[in-house]
Order: structure tokens, then sequence, then C-alpha cells
């Protein structure tokens, strides 16, 4: 669980200061695994199956978020020509 | 003593490698970091009796989501990206951030108290087979939870492909 929480601390670290986008979306890839890597753990601990079964679908909802995340950074290249998060300034007061 | 000789070895790879993938500069060089990272995560699993959850790891991750991130590195501009600065300028509050999020937690880990344990033991799912116990319970209590899953999955799919089209000249 200490493992999980200093993985988790990293994704968090990269994902508040990183300036490529893509870089950021590895964070949050990051931050699922420490979250998977504590519910197996505890599965295993518990003798209980249904750690696993919810790290199942949190790599299901994972897979279906870097899709959708990598398209949007695509479509903003395409626009912007820019993949850093602080040249998208579009909607700033 | 071997298998906690191993999850040393594998906890101490995957803290390292995981503070290699946010701070290597060049982002293919982050995304084959993250590759072994993985790899070493699925280890992990493997330690911790999950076999089916370590095999779905390297194939979704490893052969999935990490040739999606290659391509969308590929795709945006890496020379530029290896001339400017990698962290933007607030970074010292993202990092003050994140060690207190890592503190709170650590002393409230300290609060945690371990459950009456399940029935599926190692002897168990040894007797059953883990991807038997695992593929029934999903099947029986977890149906719904599953279902929801697979329209999620549709949606991303669908969403993907409308999003990273070219817009049609109308």
């Amino acid at each position: 669980m200490i493992l999980s929480t200093v993985v988790f601390a990293i994704g968090v670290f990269g994902f508040l200061s990183r300036r490529n986008i893509i870089i950021i979306f590895m964070s949050i890839e990051l931050m699922l695994n420490a979250v998977n890597i504590n519910l197996i753990s505890l599965s295993h601990y518990l003798q209980d199956m249904r750690g696993q079964i919810l790290a199942f679908f949190v790599i299901a909802v994972a897979a279906a978020e870097a899709a959708i995340g990598l398209a949007i950074v695509i479509a903003l290249f395409r626009n912007k020509a820019t993949a850093h998060v602080d040249e998208i300034h579009e909607m700033k007061g | 003593m071997i298998p906690e000789l191993f999850f040393a070895y594998f906890a101490f790879a995957i803290i390292v490698l995981s503070i290699l993938v946010i701070t290597r500069k060049n982002p293919i060089h982050s995304v084959l970091w993250m590759l072994l990272l993985f790899f070493h995560i699925a280890s992990l699993y493997l330690i911790l009796n999950a076999e089916f959850l370590a095999v779905i790891q390297i194939i979704v991750y490893a052969g999935g989501i990490l040739v999606l991130f290659l391509f969308a590195v590929l795709l945006v501009n890496i020379r530029e990206e290896l001339r400017i600065n990698r962290f933007i300028g607030a970074w010292p509050t993202g990092l003050t951030f994140a060690i207190g999020l890592l503190v709170v937690i650590m002393i409230s880990i300290k609060s945690f108290v371990i459950a009456q344990p399940g029935i599926y033991s190692v002897d168990f799912i040894k007797q059953e087979s883990h991807i038997k116990v695992l593929g029934k319970l999903l099947y029986t209590d977890f149906l719904y939870p599953v279902e929801i899953a697979s329209v999620i999955l549709l949606v991303a799919i669908i969403g993907a492909v409308v999003l990273a089209k070219r817009r049609l000249k109308s």
C-alpha cells in the first residue's frame, strides 16, 4: 500500500507539472495503475476476489479513457499545432 | 524470504521507473520506460496471485494503450519538445501538493484495520483455477457492471473515431 501511495503521488506530481499533454495522460495511467496495485494486493490479503474484479473494470475504463484522450489530443494538435498545456488558453476569460 | 526479496525488487523498480516516466525529456523515452513499468507491475500481480490480471495488464496496457501513446507521441512534434523546458512554471506547487497528499495518505494508512478474510483463499483458487473463479463472479454477481463496461468501451470506440476524424467539407 505504501508502494501504491508513492506511485500515486508521483502520478499526481507528473499530472500537475508536466508541459506536454501526452505525459499528463501517462501520469493518469500511472495513478490508475497505483490504484490497481492497491486493489489487487488487498484482494490477495483479504482473500476476496472483488478487488481483482474492480481492478478489471479499472483497466477497461483506463483503456477507454486513453483512446478518447488521445483522440482529443490529436484533434487539438491538428487545430493548434501544439501539445503544451500552457499554450492552450482559448477559454481564458 | 524469497517472495519478500522479489517484492522489494519490484517495489523499488516500480518507483524508480515511474519517476523516470514523468521526468524524461523525450516523450518516446517516457513511453518506453512506461513499457518496462507495466511489465514490472504485471510481475507484481503474479506475486499477488492474480495471474489473469497480470496477463490482461500486459495485453491491454503494454499491447494496446502504449501503442496508442506511441502513435500520439509520433504525431506531435518531438524536435521542439527537446528544446524547451519540460515542466511548466508552477511545478513547485505540483510537487508540494503531491508530497502533501503522500503524507496525508501515509498517516491515514496507519489507522487501517484489516477485515475478516473472505472465502477465496489461495488453496481454494488453486483448486478451482483462477480464471474460473473470476469468470464465475464476473458473470453472476457482477453481470450488470460488465454490461456497463462494455457500453463504455463501445462509446470510447465511437467517440475516438468521431474525434480523430478529419472534419468533412460541407
